[in-house]
């Protein structure tokens, strides 16, 4: 489980191989020579490997349990529909990874070919790769510290034949730490188109989106604009609306307005969806 | 060879519970912070500690964003939501410049402040802390366990919604659990239900019965089904005391139920 010492200041950091918690590490010479602060080469390889993909999406918040997987699953069939476009989805939430069970293929495996890892196709032009297909059981936990997830990322960026791709949808887990740097940093030669941000209408999930939005800024992503999930719930007897996440501070609409960002649109709640 | 650890800024603090899930958006922070307003209704000190270093909830749900932390001998002094003082707080979101600032750290990093935030806050007498979570099961949650585990911590409460999208990323953090030695004092089950406020039909708005299944395949107490409640939802919005202001709402006698299951568990201690 333990791969890097406890208290290690980062590959990148001055400190690297130099402080105290370095001591013992097998890194230690390495790191202390320079060699983690050079750019990682994998960053050219990655960008080599989308040359094949035209368009790169990645779905963030700041917050957990607003359906950012939920999204990325309807937004890869959306655009699936047209058979001649052909849909890659990536789910990098190493440690919740929904996509899989979403997408109705639980229990299905990764297999390795000469040009590298397969993705799992749910329809002939929709494939699909998540941790959740490198483990043999639903109870496994995938505990790992920041640098392995960023290993598991790289590889997924980096190993996995795509092959030629339209879109790819890139799903994170929520926050703004290892999982969404890694993926901007290994992605920072190959051209993201943006990113679509999901959010519920309720202010504990906006000023975590206001975060992730900065966070955007702070790595030069450009966004595509904010979904607001979960917007209204209507239900299904009376067919009168009702809102289980009241937006107390105005919700998505306000914070665009405020922010300058595209509003998307508004999705409601509705049980098939959440059942 | 195990050095006994140094009790100082926990000496204090008789019981210890983390509030876990492997989902996000589940309501950690929402139980987080209805326990420890239930526990101090029920006359106890509690402190919070909110690990959520990139969404930390917890001070606006307390109504005590913007307060400063101050320090003292000991350490870091952790903010007083409350006039009685019987409820104190500590979070990154205290540390932060502006609300909107983005905690864009590496693990190290994150390992670190949660370290500081175990060891050198002055929590002083307090009868429960309460460990507020992000999702996952990672670097916060293993330096969360591994900072607390010479202070014996009572368990873990482990909150799912009822469908299976949650209940899969729930057997993970069951599994974390097993592995890291953490006992599960139970799992609450959130989200449980709508009702119409209109026509009082209740929908199943995030499918229903997971959490129970999930108890009872683990092996472990199933603590009680939270309806979905925008009173919950608006209280929590701003920053008000639920508990005390709607005892009719919908939620509060789970919310209150699962405050007494978490009372009976704390051992009595010898002093």
């Amino acid at each position: 489980m333990e791969e890097v010492p406890q208290g290690c200041p980062g590959t990148g950091s001055a400190q690297a191989g130099r402080g105290a918690s370095c001591q013992g590490c097998p890194n230690q010479r390495l790191c202390a020579s320079g060699a983690g602060a050079a750019p990682d080469p994998a960053i050219e390889e990655i960008k080599e490997k989308m040359k094949t993909v035209k368009h790169k999406i990645l779905v963030l918040s700041g917050k957990g349990g607003v359906g950012k997987s939920t999204f990325s699953a309807h937004l890869a069939h959306g655009l699936a529909e047209d058979e001649n476009t052909q849909v890659a989805l990536l789910d990098i939430d190493i440690c919740g990874p929904s996509i899989p069970k979403i997408m109705g293929l639980e229990g299905e495996q990764v297999h390795q070919s000469g040009s590298g890892w397969s993705p799992v196709f749910v329809e002939d032009n929709l494939g699909v790769m998540s941790v959740g297909f490198l483990l043999s059981s639903p109870d496994d936990a995938v505990i790992w510290r920041g640098p392995k997830k960023n290993g598991m990322i790289k590889q997924f960026l980096r190993d996995v034949d795509w092959g030629e791709v339209d879109y790819l949808i890139v799903d994170t887990p929520p926050g703004t730490s290892d999982e969404h740097l890694s993926a901007v940093q290994y992605l920072s030669a190959a051209h993201i188109d943006g990113a679509v941000i999901i959010t519920t209408p309720q202010e504990v999930s906006l000023q975590d989106v206001r975060k992730e939005i900065n966070f955007c800024h702070k790595v030069k992503l450009p966004i595509i604009g904010v979904v607001e999930n979960m917007s209204v719930f209507i239900c299904p007897k009376c067919k009168k609306e009702s809102q289980i996440f009241p937006p107390t501070t105005g919700g998505a609409e306000v914070m665009c307005q405020d922010l300058k960002i595209p509003l998307l649109g508004k999705v409601p709640l509705d049980p098939h969806i959440g059942g | 060879m195990e050095v006994a650890a140094e009790p100082g800024n926990l000496a204090g603090v008789r019981h210890i519970i983390l509030v876990l899930s492997g989902k996000g958006g589940v309501g950690k922070s929402t139980i987080s912070t209805e326990l420890a307003l239930a526990l101090r209704h029920a006359g106890k000190k509690v402190g919070i500690l909110d690990v959520d270093l990139c969404g930390p909830s917890i001070p606006r749900m307390l109504r005590a964003q913007g307060r400063a932390v101050h320090q003292c001998d000991s350490g870091w002094v952790p903010v007083f939501v409350d006039q009685e003082q019987s409820i104190s707080l500590m979070s990154v979101g205290f540390l932060l410049e502006s609300p909107d600032e983005a905690v864009v750290w590496r693990g190290p990093k994150k390992n670190a402040l949660i370290k500081q935030f175990v060891s050198d806050v002055a929590w002083g007498q307090l009868d429960y802390l309460v460990v507020d979570t992000p999702p996952g099961t990672s670097d916060e949650h293993m330096a969360a366990v591994e900072a607390l585990r010479p202070y014996s911590p009572l368990g873990a409460l482990v909150v799912t919604t009822p469908q299976a999208v949650s209940v899969g990323d729930v057997r993970r953090e069951l599994t974390f659990c097993r592995k890291t030695g953490l006992q599960v004092v139970g799992v609450v089950e959130n989200m449980s239900g709508f009702v119409c406020p209109h026509c009082a039909e209740c929908t199943n708005v995030f499918s229903r019965g997971g959490g129970e299944a999930l108890a009872r395949l683990a092996g472990v107490p199933f603590l009680g089904s939270v309806p979905l409640d925008p009173e919950l939802t608006r209280s929590l919005e701003e920053g008000r005391d639920f508990i005390r202001d709607f005892p009719k709402s919908p939620a509060f006698p789970a919310l209150s139920s699962i405050a007494q299951k978490v009372l009976s568990k704390a051992p009595a201690r010898v002093s």
